[in-house]
């Protein structure tokens, strides 16, 4: 509360003490829940409907051709990236603290130095995002190779939709941070600026915790 | 807090434009309530046009007026213009306008954003509206049910524009909805807690809830028509196994909570006219606030009654029988209220009250047509005939046009300045509401000898011709209504009767500063201690058994500075409730008002210049839609950026 107490101008008095955009962003990632659960369902119910291969789990023999697909999703690679995308999370609050104690004493040490960096934070969520974007990227390609795309059946339609529209999120994510870095870099971001950090890592978290939804209803459950 | 003490100098650089550029730039939440009220009267004459070119081609048996293709296109853009481009936007009209007025706010949480959401709509009705002039306007029908229409069925662009229109009015739904729901949490006058809001601000409340959750819904089942069309997907291909009940879900999981999202507004604007004229405060207040939250949860829990006719089998068909029979109990309560506030009241029956209490009764009519078809044995007798055409009629024309109606000759003194003609709204009212009765009221009959809905024409001797033959001349009849409205809503303006600050002698707080208000609305935030703070004022008999406290002053108080006027004088931002009606210009009070702005106009054009892409695509001319694309891209990102780097109000 601290920092929105400071920004409340004379004219900027608000009922709950909260910044306008602080409950803006809020109902953004309430209405995005809805968009997400439907997309979410759409692939649920649209799972094993599909009257052609390839399919998630299991491998499939096109029986006009012979030929034969394996199962699509690689768990251990997306392991992997689901790990990165969790860790930026991380990163995020870091870089989200940076900018709140900005101007408070820095702690001794390099340690000290190091969490107090709002620069490196905002760039290791950037980069986290961006690698988990290349993960995505990847897999997408090889899919498309193993013979899926988003035209070939229901579930090559609801996962591509699925997957990317969560990785159109993480894009935004990451030009809205980078955006965040470039100013950070050219006049430094002060505890005023903290508000738009702090709504830009709350939609962060959100895209985080969706990957999490995804990851375990596609991915991991069978 | 000492900072705020200091005195903020107010400088002019961003100077008032004045003209038409006042209007694109405008970021006034009155003015845009204004763009909002015009625009959808404009659409409300062309989706009239549409109903009465239908009823012309459906007075008489057989008749060669239009082809069948073309009434398709009529019923299809009749419905998508008055849910979407009417009545939405009419309320629309009353947030902008109402809702910082009557919760002592001096804009919006997001004012910028707010006439983005304008533009938005403007540019989505219009794309949404122009095909109809080259024979291409969507012809799916206002529920655009899929298999009909994917690319198999319905492979012209047609359908292209309504997904595509649909989606650009989405955005400014959505963004609206974040703005108006942000303003009520945070920007409420020092003791305007929840349970003082005027009621019309309550029922506002919940439909920007029913937007923010319902509207996603339709955005990702439009996003898989789109991709089905556009990048040949499944989602809507029964020969690829995709379930061909998918859309009719999404739709109505969205479809239902809108016909709340239409009509809570008109039921909260009637809230405030009627305890007005009644001279009563709302009968029930917290039961009426109550209900409506209720109808808006129950409002999602109802959607499949739409559906019973395709087969989901007796359980889900009792339970969605079920819930929708339970909604009509907050719905009926509310009727009650209303009855029940005027009940005893010393009332006065001007054409607002009259508009009012048709909407009562009215609504009544549709509320009872809609549960006997809650019920679905007796729904599958009901269903795709006329007497479903003339159920939802009676509920969004007998209940919310009336209580935009009433909600217009009420506000429009406090909008203008001036009132509108009594004896002209009068005339308006009456033939209105014969016209509408004589139109609505035989489509029950029609609709219960088999008529069905949308059929472009029919044979003689089913027993049909006479009640089509008067819904004809009832929808005749309508327009030279809606013509003396039209006329005394502009003439009005400039000739009407000067009406003075609080002609109707109302309660609440945008009563109690000067008509038309000034751009800062309020010199001093008032801190209410009521729910009627300007009758405590000048009606405290009227104020005998409404709860009383000085809840939230102290806080206020602490947090709120003061601002300096042109002469210097440290006046204080917030001060006990009172009466203004003194008109300085906000330089002269020191208040600190946004920036006109271009910016909104030029993201939203951005966002059109992206959607109109991708008919261009479809029509096979790939390099030109990629050229679109990227210029709109460019557009919306660069006019964005702009927008989020410059600051809404000059440095003080
Ligand atoms: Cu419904």
């Amino acid at each position: 509360m601290a920092h929105a107490e400071t920004q409340t101008a004379s004219h900027h008095f608000t009922t709950t003490g909260l910044d306008n955009r602080k409950v803006a962003i809020w109902m953004f990632i309430g209405s995005e829940c809805m968009l997400f659960a439907s997309l979410i369902s759409t692939y649920l119910i649209y799972k094993g409907k599909s009257v052609v291969g390839p399919f998630p789990h299991e491998a499939w023999t096109n029986p006009a051709t012979g030929q034969a697909f394996p199962p699509i999703l690689d768990i251990p690679v997306t392991s992997v990236s689901t790990f990165v995308l969790l860790m930026s999370s991380l990163a995020m609050v870091l870089a989200l603290a940076a900018v709140e104690n900005r101007g408070k004493p820095v702690p001794p040490g390099l340690s000290g130095k190091i969490l107090s960096s709002s620069k490196l934070w905002l760039f290791m969520t950037c980069l986290m995002g961006a690698t988990f974007l290349g993960f995505q990227a990847y897999e997408f390609t090889s899919f498309v190779h193993e013979g899926l795309t988003i035209r070939t059946n229901l579930f090559g339609s609801s996962f591509f939709t699925l997957t990317g529209f969560h990785g159109a999120h993480v894009t935004a994510g990451v030009i809205w941070l980078g955006t965040l870095l470039a100013i950070d870099m050219k006049r430094g971001l002060q505890p005023k600026d903290a508000v738009w950090v702090d709504i830009a890592a709350l939609y962060w978290h959100f895209v985080d915790v969706v990957w999490i939804a995804i990851f375990t209803l596609v991915y991991l459950i069978q | 807090m000492a900072t705020v003490a200091a005195s903020p100098t107010y400088t002019t650089a961003g100077a008032r434009r004045t003209g038409i550029m006042d209007w694109l730039t405008t970021v006034d939440h009155k003015k845009i309530g204004t763009l909002y009220l015009h625009t959808a009267l404009f659409f409300f004459v062309v989706g009239g046009v549409e109903a009465i070119i239908m009823r012309w081609q459906l007075m008489r048996p057989n008749s060669t007026a239009v082809s069948a293709e073309v009434f398709n296109q009529l019923f299809t853009m009749h419905g998508t213009t008055m849910v979407f481009l009417v009545i939405m936007p009419l309320s629309a009209a009353f947030f902008n306008f109402l809702i910082p007025l009557q919760i002592g706010a001096r804009d919006v949480a997001f004012p910028r954003l707010n006439a983005f959401s304008y533009w938005v709509y403007l540019f989505g009705g219009l794309f949404i509206t122009i095909p109809i002039l080259f024979n291409a306007a969507p012809d799916g029908g206002w529920f655009a049910y899929t298999p009909l229409t994917g690319k198999a069925y319905s492979p012209g662009q047609n359908m292209n524009f309504w997904v595509l229109g649909i989606q650009i009015l989405g955005i400014s739904s959505l963004a609206a909805a974040f703005n108006f729901a942000t303003t009520i949490i945070n920007m409420r006058a020092p003791g305007m807690n929840l349970m003082r809001m005027p009621m019309f601000t309550w029922m506002s409340f919940v439909v920007q809830w029913l937007i923010i959750l319902a509207f996603p819904v339709i955005t990702i089942a439009l996003f898989f028509m789109q991709f089905d069309r556009f990048f040949g997907t499944n989602f809507y291909v029964s020969a690829a196994g995709a379930d061909p009940l998918l859309w009719q879900h999404l739709f109505w999981i969205f479809g239902h909570p809108e016909v709340y999202i239409l009509i809570l507004p008109a039921f909260g604007l009637v809230s405030e006219v009627l305890p007005t004229y009644s001279r009563k405060p709302l009968f029930g207040y917290p039961v009426v606030a109550y209900s409506g939250i209720l109808i808006g949860f129950l409002g999602f829990g109802v959607w499949a009654h739409h559906m019973f006719s395709v087969g989901m089998g007796p359980i889900a068909d009792t339970v969605f029988g079920v819930t929708t029979m339970l909604i009509a109990i907050p719905t009926g309560v509310k009727i009650f209220n209303w009855i029940f506030t005027m009940w005893g009241g010393a009332i006065r029956f001007t054409t607002a009250m009259k508009f009012a209490i048709a909407l009562i009764a009215m609504f009544t009519i549709g509320g009872i047509s809609g549960i006997s078809h809650a019920s679905p044995p007796s729904d599958l007798q009901q269903t795709d005939t006329y007497y479903i055409v003339a159920h939802f009629h009676y509920v969004l024309y007998g209940g919310a046009i009336m209580g935009i109606f009433a909600g217009i000759y009420h506000y429009f003194p406090k909008w203008y300045g001036r009132k509108m003609d009594e004896r002209l709204g009068s005339i308006h009212f009456w033939l209105n509401f014969i016209a509408f009765n004589l139109t609505f009221f035989p489509m029950h009959y029609a609709g219960m000898l088999g008529m069905p809905r949308r059929i472009y024409t029919y044979d003689a001797g089913q027993g049909w011709e006479t009640f089509n033959f008067l819904s004809s001349w009832g929808a005749f009849l309508m327009a030279p209504a809606f013509l003396i409205f039209i006329w005394n809503f502009f003439r009005s303006k400039t000739r009407g009767e000067v009406a003075g600050d609080n002609p109707w002698d109302a309660a609440t707080l945008e009563w109690s500063i000067p008509s038309p208000p000034p751009e800062y609305n309020f010199a001093q935030i008032p801190m209410v201690t009521s729910r009627y703070p300007l009758w405590d004022l000048t009606h405290p008999e009227r104020m005998k058994d409404i709860p009383h406290s000085m809840d939230g002053w102290d806080e206020a108080k602490l947090r709120t500075g003061e601002h300096v006027t042109a002469t210097g004088v440290h006046e204080p931002d917030v001060a006990p409730m009172h009466i203004e009606s003194e008109r300085k210009s906000a330089k002269e009070l020191g208040i600190p008002m946004p920036n006109p702005t271009i910016k909104p106009l030029w993201v939203a054009a951005g966002i059109l210049v992206l959607f109109s892409s991708l008919p261009v695509m479809y029509a096979g001319k790939t390099l030109a839609a990629f050229a679109m694309m990227a210029v709109g891209a460019v557009m919306f990102v660069g006019f964005l950026y702009a927008w989020l780097t410059t600051p809404m109000e000059d440095a003080h």
